[in-house]
């Protein structure tokens, strides 16, 4: 009995699959890392406009958002099809704004209180009557950081 | 009894559960980081003083219920108010508060434009039913237009365009003077102060 055995021929040799999960987990990590979660669920459209001269906004715990725009379809039998102002996760009036500035401040350390940023995410399609109004609002609590949240792109598609 | 091995766990299985963690992070990543235009909104201050600001200084703009675009009350397309702000900013027809003359700007020095960029104010003024989209692409235009300046001037003085200092002003990897150049942005954004002011109605 000859203790090796020859080799068959024919048939590929099954490629070793091992190292397939560190790739894979590799990717995992990556993707894991590079996330961030949405923490609103939208309820209103929101296609942002079109900006060139946009600046980017780095401290992403130092942004507060309010967004703006029509309710989505599943809401708007309730809501109507005005453009209306979402504050986390509900529909607000313009008188909310306040509140919710103060609230959000509220969770902030305070030595970081001067360097939050409003950004206002607004549907293209808003009228600027709400927005003025929601400014005017800001400008009552002193939040007067803003930024008008806007795609890089070129004007013309607005 | 001989002392058996542990059996060896069977790992094939793995590769399906890190591909379904894989996919479900693919799915719900965004990558995008929030951009747009920062602005500064005017404290909330009744005064009852109103500064009194001379008409040349100030570059009216407009944005009515029907989206049509008024500058100084003509009728302009988006396209041409860059070339128009830039216009009237960089006139320095006359001198500033303490009585100099604006010696690096290349307008015409039209004694009925502005005096000095920093007299210059752009006023935007909408109008309620105004497009949040229209009032964005005209006020990016009005930004690009102090851009535009920023960065013809600062080619001039130290060949290297506003946008790119301000890049480098923030790249930690670069090596070189961050104590000059960020005097030196400080001396562009001087000499072009951004003076826009969004009316409420």
């Amino acid at each position: 009995m000859s203790k090796f055995k020859k080799k068959k021929d024919g048939g590929l040799p099954a490629i070793n699959t091992a190292s397939l999960p560190d790739i894979v987990f590799m990717l995992l990590f990556f993707f894991m890392v590079a996330t961030v979660m949405r923490d609103n669920s939208l309820m209103i459209e929101n296609s942002l406009p079109s900006a060139s001269e946009v600046e980017k906004l780095e401290k992403k715990n130092l942004v507060m958002y309010i967004y703006m725009g029509k309710p989505s379809s599943g809401y708007k039998s309730k809501y109507g099809t005005e453009a209306r102002i979402q504050l986390n996760d509900n529909f607000a009036s313009v008188s909310d704004v306040g509140a919710f500035i103060a609230s959000e401040r509220a969770i902030k350390r305070e030595e970081e209180i001067p360097f939050l940023i409003t950004s206002l995410k607004v549907d293209k399609d808003a009228n600027m009557g709400l927005v003025g109004d929601v400014k005017q609002e800001l400008r009552k609590v002193n939040a007067l950081k803003i930024n008008y949240a806007s795609i890089k792109g070129d004007v013309s598609r607005n | 009894m001989a002392k058996r091995a542990a059996p060896e766990v069977n790992a094939g299985s793995m590769a399906d559960i890190a591909f379904l963690l894989l996919i479900f992070f693919l799915v719900t990543t965004t990558m995008e980081k929030d951009s747009g235009i920062n602005r500064k909104l005017p404290p909330m201050e009744d005064s009852d003083e109103d500064v009194v600001i001379k008409q040349k200084n100030i570059f009216t703009v407009l944005i009515n219920n029907n989206n049509q675009i008024m500058v100084e009350d003509e009728l302009m397309e988006i396209k041409d108010i860059r070339q128009a702000a830039v216009e009237f900013l960089d006139n320095g027809g006359g001198t500033d508060n303490d009585g100099n003359i604006c010696d690096y700007c290349h307008g015409a020095r039209n004694p009925s434009s502005s005096d000095h960029p920093d007299k210059a104010i752009i006023s935007l003024k909408n109008e309620r039913k105004t497009s949040y989209g229209t009032y964005i692409s005209v006020q990016n235009e009005l930004v690009a237009a102090y851009n535009v300046l920023r960065d013809k001037r600062s080619l001039e003085l130290f060949n290297m365009s506003f946008a790119e200092m301000q890049k480098k002003a923030k790249d930690v990897n670069w090596v070189g003077n961050k104590e000059r150049l960020k005097e030196q942005i400080s001396q562009i954004k001087k000499e072009y102060p951004q003076k826009l002011s969004e009316v409420q109605q």
